[in-house]
C-alpha cells in the first residue's frame, strides 16, 4: 500500500466510511472528521508510519503539519519519513 | 441553615512549600513552572511542570510511613498538618464524631502504580511490596488525615477528574451547612508528575512544550502541576464561640454537568453553574469582586470560560478581575481547587488580587480583565473560583470577607 492509501484508510475509519469514499482532494470536514477523531488520525498516522507528527490540539492549523486535506496530509507525512528515517 | 466559615488553611505546592510562601509567590507573579525531574523523563514531549522541587519526604515521614504513603498522601497530610494548627482546633471524642475528611483526587496513588507497573512489565518481577494497594487507592489521603487526627465524622474521597477539589469542598460545605458536621477537613491533593502520568496526558495533545499563558492569543495548552491544598471547614457559630481566627466565608457553591462531551467544554454549563452560585449565595453579579478562573490555557478553556462569565454575569463582567493561577502552580488536576482556593481566599481576606501571568497579547475571545502579569491590592467583598473537569462536570464555590 501506498501512504496515500494508507492515509485513506485510516481516515476512512475514524470517519465510519468506505476508503473508496475518501479522495486526495476531501478535507476533513467533509469527511466529518471532528476534533476528537483528528488526535487519533494522528496518532494511527504515528503508529502506521513510526514518525513524530508536530501536532497540537489547541491550534490544528498553527503547526507545519498541513491538514487542509487528504492530499496535503499525504505530502506532510512523506515529508517526515523523509526528515525522520534519513 | 448555618453559617460556615474557613478557619484554616495549608498547601504545599511548586510555588512554595507552605501558604505563607504560595501567597507570595502568588502576589509576585512568580512561575513555580520549570523542567521535570523523574525516572524516563526524557522519553517524553511534554517536560515542564510545576514539580515541588526539592522535596524529600525522609524531611516530613518516618521510613515507616513513607512506605505506606504515596506522593498525593504525604501533600496531602503536610497541607492538613499546616491548615489544622492554623485553625487551633483540638478533637476531643464529641468534636471528632462530628469532623470528616473530604478530598478530591483524579490520580490518586498513580506514582505508585506507575513504579509497580515498571517493577512487574518492565523489570519482570513477580513480587511487589505488600502495601501497593493502600498506597494507590484514592481514599488513601483522607484516611490517613483521619487516623492521625482521630476524626470519626463522614471521610471519603471525590474524583470529578479537574473539578475533584471544588465538588470535594461543596460537600464538605454542605455537610456543616446542614447541621450534619461541625467541622470538615477538606481540599485536594494530587501527584501526576509521573512518567506514565505525563504521557498519558501527551496522548491527547493539549497540553504546552513551552509554558502556560491562559487567556493570552499565544497560548498552546495546559501544564501540570502537583501538590495539595487543605482547609478546615468550620460551623461559624462553633468558631465564634472559641475565638477563632475566620479567613473567609463560604457562602454558595453550585454543581452542574454539560451532558454533551467527554473532553470539551460547554459554555451552557460553565454559565449555569456560575448563575446558579451566585443565586445559591444570595448575592448578585455587581457584588463579584474576583473569579479564580479554571484557566487551564487550553484554547477551548479560556474562550468558552469567558463566554461562560459574560453570559452569567452580563454588564458586570465588564468590571469583574478574572485570574488564572494555573499559570504560575500548573493544572494540579484534582487538587488544582485546593491551590485556587488559596488565591480566592487570598482576595477577599486581603485584597490581594494574583494575577495571570505570562500574558503577552490579548485575545479579543477573551476579552476579560485577566489580570495581567501583575497582581493587585484591592478590597473586595465577593469572590467565586471555578473548576469545569472533562467530562463535563462543573463545580463553583462563592466566599466573602467576614
Amino acid at each position: 500500500m501506498s501512504v496515500e492509501d494508507k492515509i485513506i484508510a485510516i481516515v476512512a475509519e475514524q470517519a465510519f466510511l468506505e476508503p473508496s469514499d475518501v479522495s486526495p482532494s476531501s478535507t476533513l470536514e467533509e469527511l466529518g472528521v471532528d476534533s476528537m477523531a483528528l488526535v487519533e488520525c494522528i496518532f494511527s498516522i504515528e503508529e502506521e508510519f513510526d514518525i513524530q507528527v508536530p501536532f497540537n490540539a489547541n491550534d490544528p492549523k498553527a503547526s507545519s503539519f498541513d491538514i487542509s486535506s487528504i492530499k496535503s496530509i499525504v505530502t506532510a507525512v512523506e515529508d517526515l519519513i523523509a526528515a525522520q528515517k534519513a | 441553615m448555618r453559617r460556615v466559615v474557613i478557619t484554616g488553611q495549608g498547601t504545599i505546592n511548586a510555588l512554595g512549600k507552605d501558604v505563607k510562601s504560595t501567597l507570595g509567590a502568588m502576589s509576585n507573579g512568580a512561575c513555580g513552572i520549570d523542567t521535570l525531574e523523574f525516572a524516563n523523563v526524557d522519553r517524553l514531549n511534554v517536560s515542564i511542570g510545576g514539580q515541588i522541587k526539592d522535596y524529600r519526604a525522609e524531611d516530613h515521614f518516618s521510613r515507616q510511613e513513607i512506605g505506606l504513603y504515596d506522593p498525593f498522601t504525604q501533600f496531602a497530610l503536610i497541607a492538613a498538618k499546616e491548615a489544622i494548627a492554623q485553625s487551633g482546633l483540638e478533637f476531643p471524642e464529641e468534636l471528632a464524631t462530628h469532623t470528616g475528611v473530604i478530598l478530591g483526587t483524579a490520580g490518586g496513588g498513580l506514582t505508585t502504580q506507575d513504579e509497580n507497573y515498571r517493577s512487574v512489565y518492565e523489570d519482570g518481577k513477580n513480587r511487589v511490596h505488600p502495601f501497593v494497594v493502600p498506597r494507590l487507592m484514592n481514599n488513601a489521603a483522607a484516611s490517613h488525615i483521619s487516623m492521625i487526627y482521630g476524626l470519626n465524622g463522614p471521610s471519603f474521597t471525590v474524583a470529578s477528574a479537574c473539578a475533584s477539589s471544588n465538588h470535594a469542598m461543596g460537600q464538605a460545605y454542605h455537610m456543616i451547612r446542614s447541621g450534619m458536621s461541625e467541622v470538615m477537613i477538606t481540599g485536594g491533593s494530587e501527584s501526576m508528575l509521573c512518567f506514565g502520568g505525563i504521557k498519558a496526558w501527551e496522548g491527547l495533545r493539549v497540553m504546552s512544550k513551552d509554558g502556560c499563558r491562559p487567556f493570552c492569543a499565544t497560548r498552546n495548552g495546559m501544564v501540570q502541576g502537583e501538590g495539595a491544598a487543605v482547609f478546615v471547614f468550620e460551623d461559624y457559630e462553633h468558631a465564634k464561640a472559641r475565638g477563632a481566627d475566620i479567613l473567609a466565608e463560604l457562602i454558595g457553591f453550585a454543581m452542574t454537568s454539560d451532558a454533551s462531551d467527554i473532553v470539551m467544554p460547554s459554555q451552557k454549563g460553565a454559565a449555569s453553574a456560575i448563575r446558579r452560585a451566585l443565586r445559591d449565595a444570595n448575592v448578585s453579579p455587581e457584588d463579584v469582586g474576583y473569579i479564580n478562573a479554571h484557566g487551564t490555557a487550553t484554547a477551548a478553556n479560556d474562550r468558552t470560560e469567558c463566554a461562560a462569565i459574560r453570559e452569567a454575569l452580563g454588564a458586570a463582567a465588564d468590571t469583574v478581575m478574572v485570574s488564572s493561577t494555573k499559570a504560575m502552580h500548573g493544572h494540579l488536576i484534582g487538587g488544582t481547587g485546593g491551590v485556587e482556593l488559596l488565591a480566592t481566599i487570598a482576595a477577599v481576606k486581603d485584597g490581594m488580587i494574583a494575577p495571570t501571568i505570562n500574558h503577552s497579547i490579548a485575545d479579543p475571545e477573551c476579552n476579560l480583565d485577566v489580570v495581567p502579569n501583575t497582581a493587585r491590592q484591592q478590597k473586595i467583598n465577593v469572590a467565586i473560583t471555578n473548576a469545569f473537569a472533562f467530562g463535563g462536570l462543573n463545580a463553583v464555590l462563592a466566599l466573602r470577607k467576614v
